[in-house]
C-alpha cells in the first residue's frame, strides 16, 4: 500500500506561514503526514523528488470555489484546483442542493474523499433550504463535520440572523455572511458610481456592503458570534472590519483575488470577464484591500472560482453570470502584488495557506505531524494562460491569454501525488 | 501636352459650346449641371444662352457604378432639380467627358425625377477614352489626355482649365 | 475625468475599421468629431431625398439591412425602416417580444442563424445595456451594427438627429447652453446626447430632475446635476426633454404624474427663465401634462416635428455610412 511508502521532498526552500518557517529543509512524508523536516527521522529509504530551486509551500486554502454539486462533483473542476495548487476548498451551499441536510453533507465528503483530489470543507446552510426562515439543524451539521454554516448569499431577515448567529455559537460554528445586503445590492450587476453611469447598468452601492456588514457585526456583538465576512470589496467595509477586530471581536475575513487587482473601469465595452460578485469597485477600494491584507486585517484572499460555459457568459452584460474561473490564477496573482506591488511574502502566502485555514479550523501548515498537503512551486516559471495550459473547462476569466508567473508544480494530497505538471519548461 | 489651357484657347472653347448647344435648338431647355465642374459650366451658359427656366444641378453621388466597391468617397452634395421633370427638353452639362460613367449615374438620377422628352449632353472638353456607349451633343474641344492625366475646371468665376497628374 | 475618457475611447474603437472609417454605429462615445460633422453633411444631402417624389437613390441597393428590435418600438423602428428602403436596400423586420427571447435561441444565436442569410447591417434594439457591442464583437468583418437604442447606455441615432435639428437652426453648438430634464439615469437617449454635446463643443449642460432620477453621481458624466429647475433651465438656449416612463411611478422613484408636472413639467412659466428664444426638443412620444405641457410642445419654439424629419435623413447617412462602406472594406 502506497500510504506506508516513504516520500521525500528534497533540496526545496520550505516556506510555512503558520509556524514563521522559512528554510532549505526537505520534507519527510509518511502515512499521509510529514513526519520529517530537514533531516530524515530515519534511515528509510523511499520515492524522492528532486525539488531544488523550487518552493515547497502547503497546499493552498481556498474559501471559495466552486466544484459541482454534492452528488455531481467536477473531476475537471477538482482537477484544475489541484492544478492550482490547491488542496481544501469550502464549499458554499447553493439553493437545492440541500447542504441544509447531514446525509448531504456526508454525501458531498464521501464523494470528494472518493475522488481523492481535494478536501471539501462544506459550509452547511444556516437555514432550512436557504430560506431564511427556519434554522437549519445546525447541531446536526456539526457532527456531520460542519466547522462553518451560512446563508450562501441568500437573503435573511435580521430577526432570523440573530436567531442564527445565538443557536451557531452554542455549536462552536462559524457563520459566514456574504458582505452584501440583498435588497440594496438588488438589480445590480457592477459597483455603483461613475462607469456604471456611463455604462448605464445598475449598480451595487458600497452601501450594500455597509450596511450587511452593520449589521453582522451588531449581532455579532449582542451574540458573541464567531463571524467570517465573506467577499469584502470597498474601503469602508475595509475600515469596519479594522474597527471590530481592533474592539476584539472574533471576526475574520476574506476578498477575492480579482478585487485586489481590478476595478469597475475594467469592465471596459462590456468585457463579461468583469462581470463578478463581489463587485470591482474603485482604484481607493482596491488601494484599501491591498493595505488590509499587508496589515493582517484582511485573513484570506479567495478565488471565488466560478466556471461559467460559454453560454452563460455570452450573454449582455448584465444578464451573464457573475463569476469567472479562477483556481490556477490565484497563486500567481498572490505572488504578483508580492512582485510588484510591494506585499511581503510571508503575508501572501498566508493569506492563501494559514490565513484561511485558520477560519476553517485545520490545515494550511506544514509542520511535524501534519497531514501531507503540500505543493511545490516554481515562483519564476512563466506561463501564458491558454487551452493547452488551463485545466478548468471555463476560459472566461480576466487572465485568459495573459502570461503569468508563478506555477505549481507539482500537488501532493495526503502524501498522494494528484497533479503534476506535465509540460516543458519553455514559459509556454 | 501644356499644363494648362490657355485663357484664349478656353474662352474660344466655351464659344464654341455655345454656339453647338444653340444649334441643339431645344425648346424651353432645363439645364442641368454635373456637380461640381459642370454646375459651373452650366452657370456660365445659361446667361451666355440665355435660357429661361431656372437652373438646375445634380450631383449623381449615389449614383455612381463604384459604390459597392469603394463606397460613398468625398462630399455628395445635395441635387437642385424641379420636382418633376416629364416632358421636359434636358441640356445635361459637364465640364470633361472620359469613360462616360459619370453621365450614365447622372442619368439614373434624372430618371427618378420622370420621363424627359430628350436629354442631350453639353461638354467643355471631350477627352475620348469611352467604356459606355455614351457620346456627347455639343463639345467645345477634343483633347487627348494621357490616362495618367487628368483635366480639371475650376471655378466658378473666372473658370480654368488645369491638367494635373490623376 | 482621464480615467473615464479611457473608458469613451475603448467603447467607441471597435466602431471604426482598420482604414479608419465607421463600421458599426453603437455610441457616440469615443467618435471623432469628424465622424459627427461627415454624417451632418451627408444628411444635408439626403434631406433632399426625402423632398423628391421618388424618394430614394440606390446607394445600399442589394444590400439587406435587418431589423431586429427586441424591445418594442413603432417610431423608431419605422423611421429606420422608411431610411433604409429610400437607400434602396432590402428590409427585413424582426419584432422579438422579450419573451420569446428568454426562452428560445440566445442572442448570439439569433444574430448567427441571420448572418447566414447574407445580411450587411443589423439595427437592434435591446433591453440590455451593452448588446450593441455584444452583437459587433460578434459579426463577420463585412456586417455593419447600429444601435437603435441598448437598455439604459445609448442611442446614438437619436442624439445625432437632435443634434442635426440644433445644427439646422443654430449653426454651430459651439458654447450653447444646454439643459436635460427628466429621467437621466435610466436614459440612453440622455447619455448619448451628453457625449454628442461634449464632442460638439457644448460644455455647459445642465442635468434637471428629481434626485432619485438624476443622482448626484452623474455629474461625473460632465454636467451639472440641478434638482431646481429653476437654476437648471436658467439662460438655456436648448431645453431637451427626455420621457418619463410608467415604470418610474411604480419603482418608487416619483410620487405621481401630478407631482412631477408641477414640480418639472416644462410649461410656458417653466420655460421663462431660459432664453427667450430657446429651443424645445423631445425625443416622442410626448406625454403631454406630464413633462411637457401641450402649448410649448405645440409652440413656434419646439422643435419637436423637425426631429422627426430629420430622422429619417440621419439614419439614412448612417446606414450608407456604415453598411455602404463598400467591399473592399477590410474588417
Amino acid at each position: 500500500m502506497s500510504e506506508t511508502t516513504r516520500l521525500t521532498l528534497r533540496g526545496g526552500r520550505l516556506i510555512d506561514p503558520a509556524s514563521g518557517t522559512d528554510a532549505q529543509l526537505d520534507v519527510h512524508i509518511e502515512g499521509g503526514r510529514i513526519i520529517g523536516l530537514g533531516a530524515a527521522p530515519d534511515s528509510a529509504r523511499g520515492q524522492v523528488i528532486d525539488v531544488s530551486g523550487h518552493w515547497v509551500l502547503p497546499g493552498l486554502v481556498d474559501l471559495s470555489g466552486q466544484v459541482g454539486s454534492p452528488d455531481a462533483l467536477s473531476r475537471r473542476e477538482l482537477l484544475a484546483a489541484a492544478a492550482g495548487g490547491i488542496t481544501q476548498i469550502a464549499v458554499a451551499p447553493r439553493v437545492d442542493e440541500g447542504l441544509d441536510s447531514p446525509a448531504v453533507i456526508g454525501r458531498l465528503r464521501d464523494g470528494a474523499r472518493a475522488l481523492g483530489l481535494l478536501r471539501l470543507a462544506p459550509i452547511g446552510a444556516l437555514t432550512a433550504d436557504l430560506a431564511g426562515e427556519q434554522l437549519a439543524e445546525l447541531g446536526l451539521l456539526r457532527r456531520a463535520g460542519c466547522r462553518l454554516v451560512g446563508q450562501g448569499g441568500q437573503p435573511i431577515g435580521a430577526r432570523v440572523l440573530r436567531r442564527a448567529f445565538e443557536y451557531a455559537r452554542g455549536h462552536d460554528l462559524t457563520v459566514v455572511v456574504d458582505a452584501e445586503d440583498a435588497q440594496l445590492a438588488a438589480g445590480g450587476c457592477m459597483h455603483e458610481g461613475a462607469v456604471s453611469a456611463q455604462l448605464g447598468l445598475t449598480g451595487i452601492p458600497v452601501a450594500a456592503e455597509v450596511a450587511a456588514l452593520s449589521l453582522t457585526l451588531a449581532l455579532a456583538t449582542t451574540c458573541e458570534a464567531r463571524v467570517h465576512l465573506h467577499g469584502l470589496s470597498s474601503a469602508a467595509g475595509v475600515a469596519m472590519l479594522r474597527a471590530a477586530k481592533g474592539a476584539g471581536l472574533p471576526v475574520t475575513a476574506d476578498t477575492p483575488i480579482w478585487n485586489l487587482h481590478h476595478t469597475d473601469l475594467d469592465i471596459g465595452a462590456y468585457d463579461p470577464a468583469f462581470h463578478l460578485r463581489p463587485p470591482l469597485r474603485e482604484a481607493g477600494d482596491r488601494a484599501a484591500l491591498r493595505e488590509a491584507l499587508a496589515d493582517g486585517t484582511l485573513d484570506a484572499v479567495c478565488s471565488d472560482h466560478r466556471p461559467f460555459d460559454g453560454e452563460a457568459k455570452r450573454q449582455p452584460f448584465a444578464r451573464c453570470a457573475a463569476g469567472v474561473a479562477g483556481f490556477e490564477a490565484l497563486l500567481p496573482l498572490i505572488l504578483t502584488l508580492v512582485q510588484d506591488g510591494g506585499l511581503p511574502l510571508p503575508r501572501a502566502l498566508s493569506a492563501v495557506t494559514s490565513g484561511p485555514a485558520a477560519v476553517l479550523g485545520d490545515g494550511g501548515r506544514l509542520t511535524l505531524g501534519a497531514l501531507a498537503d503540500v505543493c511545490v512551486v516554481d515562483p519564476h516559471r512563466a506561463w501564458t494562460v491558454a487551452a493547452t495550459t488551463w485545466h478548468s473547462a471555463a476560459q472566461c476569466t480576466p487572465v485568459w491569454g495573459q502570461t503569468l508567473r508563478g506555477r505549481v508544480l507539482l500537488t501532493l494530497l495526503g502524501g498522494q501525488v494528484v497533479h503534476r505538471l506535465q509540460e516543458p519548461a519553455d514559459g509556454r | 501636352m501644356p499644363s494648362s489651357i490657355t485663357d484664349t484657347a478656353l474662352a474660344a472653347a466655351l464659344e464654341r459650346l455655345a454656339g453647338a448647344c444653340a444649334a441643339l435648338a431645344l425648346p424651353d431647355p432645363l439645364l442641368v449641371g454635373i456637380e461640381t465642374g459642370g454646375v459651373w459650366l452650366a452657370r456660365w451658359l445659361h446667361g451666355r444662352l440665355g435660357v429661361a427656366a431656372p437652373l438646375a444641378s445634380l450631383d449623381a453621388g449615389f449614383y455612381r457604378d463604384d459604390l459597392r466597391l469603394g463606397g460613398l468617397k468625398g462630399q455628395v452634395r445635395p441635387s437642385n432639380l424641379p420636382p418633376s421633370v416629364d416632358g421636359r427638353h434636358i441640356l445635361l452639362v459637364d465640364d470633361v467627358l472620359h469613360t462616360g460613367r459619370t453621365v450614365q449615374a447622372a442619368l439614373r438620377e434624372l430618371f427618378d425625377f420622370g420621363r424627359p422628352a430628350c436629354v442631350r449632353l453639353a461638354v467643355l472638353v471631350d477627352r475620348g477614352g469611352r467604356e459606355l456607349p455614351v457620346c456627347a451633343d455639343a463639345v467645345g474641344l477634343r483633347l487627348d489626355v494621357p490616362p495618367d492625366q487628368r483635366l480639371r475646371l475650376s471655378g466658378p468665376d473666372p473658370l480654368h482649365l488645369e491638367l494635373e497628374a490623376a | 475625468m482621464s480615467e473615464l475618457s479611457g473608458l469613451a475611447q475603448r467603447l467607441g474603437a471597435i466602431q471604426y475599421d482598420a482604414q479608419g472609417r465607421l463600421r458599426h454605429l453603437l455610441t457616440l462615445e469615443g467618435l471623432h468629431r469628424e465622424t459627427l460633422e461627415e454624417l451632418f453633411t451627408l444628411a444635408d444631402s439626403l434631406v433632399e431625398v426625402g423632398a423628391r417624389s421618388v424618394k430614394n437613390v440606390p446607394l445600399l441597393r442589394g444590400k439587406t439591412v435587418v431589423l431586429l428590435f427586441f424591445e418594442a418600438s413603432t417610431r423608431t423602428r419605422t423611421t429606420f425602416e422608411i431610411a433604409a428602403k429610400r437607400l434602396s436596400a432590402d428590409v427585413v423586420t424582426l419584432d422579438v417580444p422579450a419573451s420569446s427571447a428568454s426562452k428560445g435561441e440566445s442572442l448570439l444565436d439569433t444574430i448567427a442563424n441571420l448572418q447566414a442569410m447574407q445580411t450587411d447591417a443589423f439595427v437592434v434594439r435591446h433591453a440590455d445595456s451593452g448588446a450593441a457591442h455584444l452583437i459587433a464583437r460578434h459579426v463577420a468583418p463585412q456586417v455593419a451594427v447600429i444601435n437603435a437604442g441598448d437598455g439604459c447606455h445609448a442611442h446614438p441615432t437619436q442624439a445625432l438627429l437632435d443634434l442635426y435639428t440644433i445644427r439646422q437652426r443654430r449653426g454651430s453648438l459651439a458654447g450653447l447652453k444646454v439643459a436635460i430634464v427628466g429621467d437621466v439615469l435610466h436614459s440612453r437617449v440622455a447619455r448619448s446626447q451628453l457625449a454628442g454635446l461634449h464632442l460638439l463643443g457644448v460644455s455647459d449642460v445642465r442635468l434637471v430632475g428629481p434626485a432619485t432620477l438624476v443622482p448626484r453621481r452623474l455629474e461625473q458624466l460632465g454636467a451639472r446635476v440641478c434638482h431646481d429647475p429653476r437654476e437648471g433651465l436658467d439662460g438655456v438656449d436648448v431645453v431637451m426633454m427626455l420621457r418619463l416612463q410608467r415604470e418610474r411611478m411604480a419603482g418608487g422613484f416619483v410620487p405621481s404624474d401630478r407631482e412631477y408636472f408641477e414640480l418639472y413639467g416644462l410649461t410656458e412659466k417653466a420655460l421663462a427663465v431660459a432664453k427667450p428664444d430657446a429651443l424645445v426638443m423631445h425625443p416622442g412620444p410626448i406625454n403631454r401634462g406630464v413633462e411637457i405641457a401641450s402649448a410649448v410642445a405645440d409652440g413656434e419654439r419646439s422643435l419637436i416635428l423637425p426631429q422627426v424629419t430629420n430622422g429619417i435623413a440621419i439614419r439614412m447617412a448612417v446606414l450608407a455610412q456604415t453598411a455602404g462602406r463598400g467591399a473592399d472594406a477590410d474588417v
